[in-house]
């Protein structure tokens, strides 16, 4: 043997050394890491709404939530990250994209209301703070209760009801938005939706705690405490759905109030409104009683198949990870179509290409269902507006203002729901069948007027 | 002659802390687990826990392990695909570059469909289903969760 073939044969060794080497302490942390899964080092007081302080006892759920300040698209979804100029009154260097501009229609669906001065893309939880206080529509004088879901308001609330959350909330709710805000620090935290004590998932908004109990009602389930009979899957929906849900301001107290009276689905909330005569704006061309829908995803993922199965919006929009030998919920709440693998591939066993071109498909579908929708709807608009211009007959315009109502609610119901229409396909398309047959028949009322 | 010592020295030295080093990690690993037919060496490591917990509560448990399913019949086959995952796995949860859920590769999941017609081969003949049933498909696209979920 000669020296060369010594070295190759000593250096073969070393590699496999290092490689087994790897493998024993690779094992060894495993090992170790799946002993102690939590560390306690500081103790969590019951309002702490301080992320950070929960961080460090959950570095790694604190490490994910921490990462909603990402911006990334999806084919038919997701935020841009637009830089520009800050100014005094917003400071913001960073927005996303203007959604008014992509699609004008819109801003014809929402004349005379504060979303057709600024209507931007949603970005992450991190942002719905900032985005809130230097929105375009903080030129309409809004009130306390937008905080509630665009804040970390539990500690807010209790102290404003000294320790009765039902008080704090309805105190919120009456101050003038730029007062209240003074009582908030953070976007939506860790208190929001766990026990401090428990971890366990917990409902803090009493605007959910009393929509689920009507809800329940419709359904011959009655005194519903979400609190103490939800189930935990059951909890890992309704966490998300005290905010990501229709809503509106009950009279001049601008209570947060969810309309499920009669059902969750689009229709039945319209049936709702249709009956206690809500309007959020008069619309500035027609002069009819609108409403503005707001991203209805608990109501219209019920309705879908998923929910069907009993799925839970963690489930896909925050799946399990593994982080060394642990097991943790990924906080970074987002698309699955950007982690389809820990999103999807749990259940379905498909490649992660077919995966998603399913998803793409069902979303192009919905979009140009929508598109053909709003173009009805602008459409509608601007027979009404011809039809006042004409002196038509005041019954029949009056008629035509209330199909625009319930029409333009389906539409906006659908279009403001935030999944391009995959959480439930068909009911996106049957709520714009019904808008679509509205549109008809006031087409058909105004026919005559219009000749 | 003391040149040969000093190479045999070294040569000593580095084959026996291989061999050292590598029987630690054996027994340390439980490497020996893998050699049995046990679906507790499976959850040696966390990865396949889901699989194992749901393997527990199927239909096929009482029946058939792990091994039942996923390695050939023959056993040299089976040592030597054994040894293969095995490597593979080391590699892959040491540098943690995996995906999870894990996604089994075509050759392992055509050792698994063909393990179900160890056992219920004569159903292939029969009117229900027939051969080319099977032709582009698996038993476990439609029989999902008899193994295991996940």
């Amino acid at each position: 043997m000669n020296k060369k073939h010594l070295v190759l044969v000593v250096i073969g060794f070393a590699i496999i050394g290092v490689g087994i080497g790897f493998l024993a302490t690779d094992i060894a942390i495993k090992k170790n890491e799946q002993k102690n899964p939590f560390f306690h080092a500081v103790e969590i007081g019951e309002l702490e709404d301080d992320p950070a302080v929960w961080g460090k006892n959950f570095p790694l759920q604190y490490d994910s939530y921490s990462r909603t300040v990402d911006q990334v698209r999806t084919k038919h979804g997701g935020s841009e990250s637009i830089p520009r100029m800050p100014s005094s009154a917003d400071p913001r260097d960073f927005v996303s994209q203007d959604k008014l501009k992509e699609d004008p229609r819109l801003k014809v669906m929402w004349l005379g209301y504060a979303f057709s001065r600024d209507f931007r893309e949603e970005r992450g939880h991190a942002y719905m703070l900032e985005d809130q206080l230097f929105t375009g529509r903080q030129q309409v004088p809004q009130p306390g209760a937008c905080l509630n879901c665009h804040a970390s308001t539990y500690g807010t609330m209790m102290k404003l009801g000294n320790g009765d959350i039902q008080k704090g909330f309805e105190a919120m709710n009456k101050l003038p938005y730029h007062e209240a805000v003074k009582g908030v620090k953070h976007p939506v935290s860790c208190i929001d939706c766990h026990d401090s004590k428990s971890m366990s998932l917990r409902v803090t908004r009493p605007a959910f705690m009393e929509g689920i109990k009507k809800y329940k009602a419709t359904l011959g389930v009655h005194n519903y405490d979400v609190n103490k009979t939800a189930t935990r899957q059951e909890m890992r929906t309704f966490v998300c759905a005290q905010c990501h849900v229709e809503y509106y301001f009950k009279g001049d107290e601008k209570r947060l109030t969810f309309p499920w009276d009669k059902g969750i689905k689009g229709d039945e909330i319209l049936k709702e409104y249709q009956e206690n005569k809500h309007k959020d704006w008069i619309h500035a061309e027609t002069k009819a009683m609108v409403l503005k829908a707001q991203h209805p995803e608990f109501e219209m993922f019920s309705q879908g198949v998923h929910a069907k199965s009993g799925v839970s919006c963690v489930d896909c929009h925050m799946p399990y990870q593994r982080v060394g030998a642990m097991k943790v919920t990924d906080h970074q709440a987002r698309s699955p179509l950007l982690n389809i693998n820990k999103s999807c591939q749990t259940c379905h066993h498909s490649p992660e290409a077919e995966l998603l071109n399913k998803v793409e498909t069902i979303q192009s579908r919905h979009l140009e269902m929508r598109d053909r929708a709003l173009n009805a709807l602008v459409e509608y608009i601007g027979d009404i507006k011809n039809a006042l211009a004409k002196n038509a007959d005041a019954e029949k315009i009056k008629k035509a203002q209330n199909l625009q109502r319930e029409a333009q609610f389906l539409i906006d119901f659908v279009e403001a729901e935030n999944s391009a229409g995959f959480h439930a396909p068909q009911e996106a398309a049957r709520l714009m069948m019904q808008a679509m047959d509205k549109i008809r028949e006031g087409q058909l009322l105004l026919r005559p007027a219009l000749r | 002659m003391y040149k040969k010592i000093g190479i045999l020295a070294i040569l000593c030295s580095a084959f026996g802390l291989f061999i050292g080093l590598g029987s630690f990690t054996f027994i340390y690993g439980k490497g020996y687990s893998y050699l049995k037919d046990d679906p507790k060496a499976c959850v040696n490591c966390h990865i396949m826990k889901d699989q194992y917990d749901s393997w527990s509560k199927s239909s096929h448990h009482a029946v058939a392990t792990c091994n039942s399913c996923h390695t050939p019949e023959n056993i040299y086959y089976k040592y030597f695909n054994k040894a293969e995952n095995g490597f593979n796995h080391g590699w892959k949860f040491t540098t943690g570059k995996y995906k999870d859920p894990i996604r089994i590769r075509p050759h392992n999941f055509d050792i698994a469909v063909k393990s179900c017609l160890k056992c219920h081969g004569q159903l292939m003949n029969a009117g229900t289903h027939e051969t080319q049933l099977l032709e582009g498909r698996s038993c476990v696209q439609c029989h999902r969760d008899v193994g295991h979920s996940h």
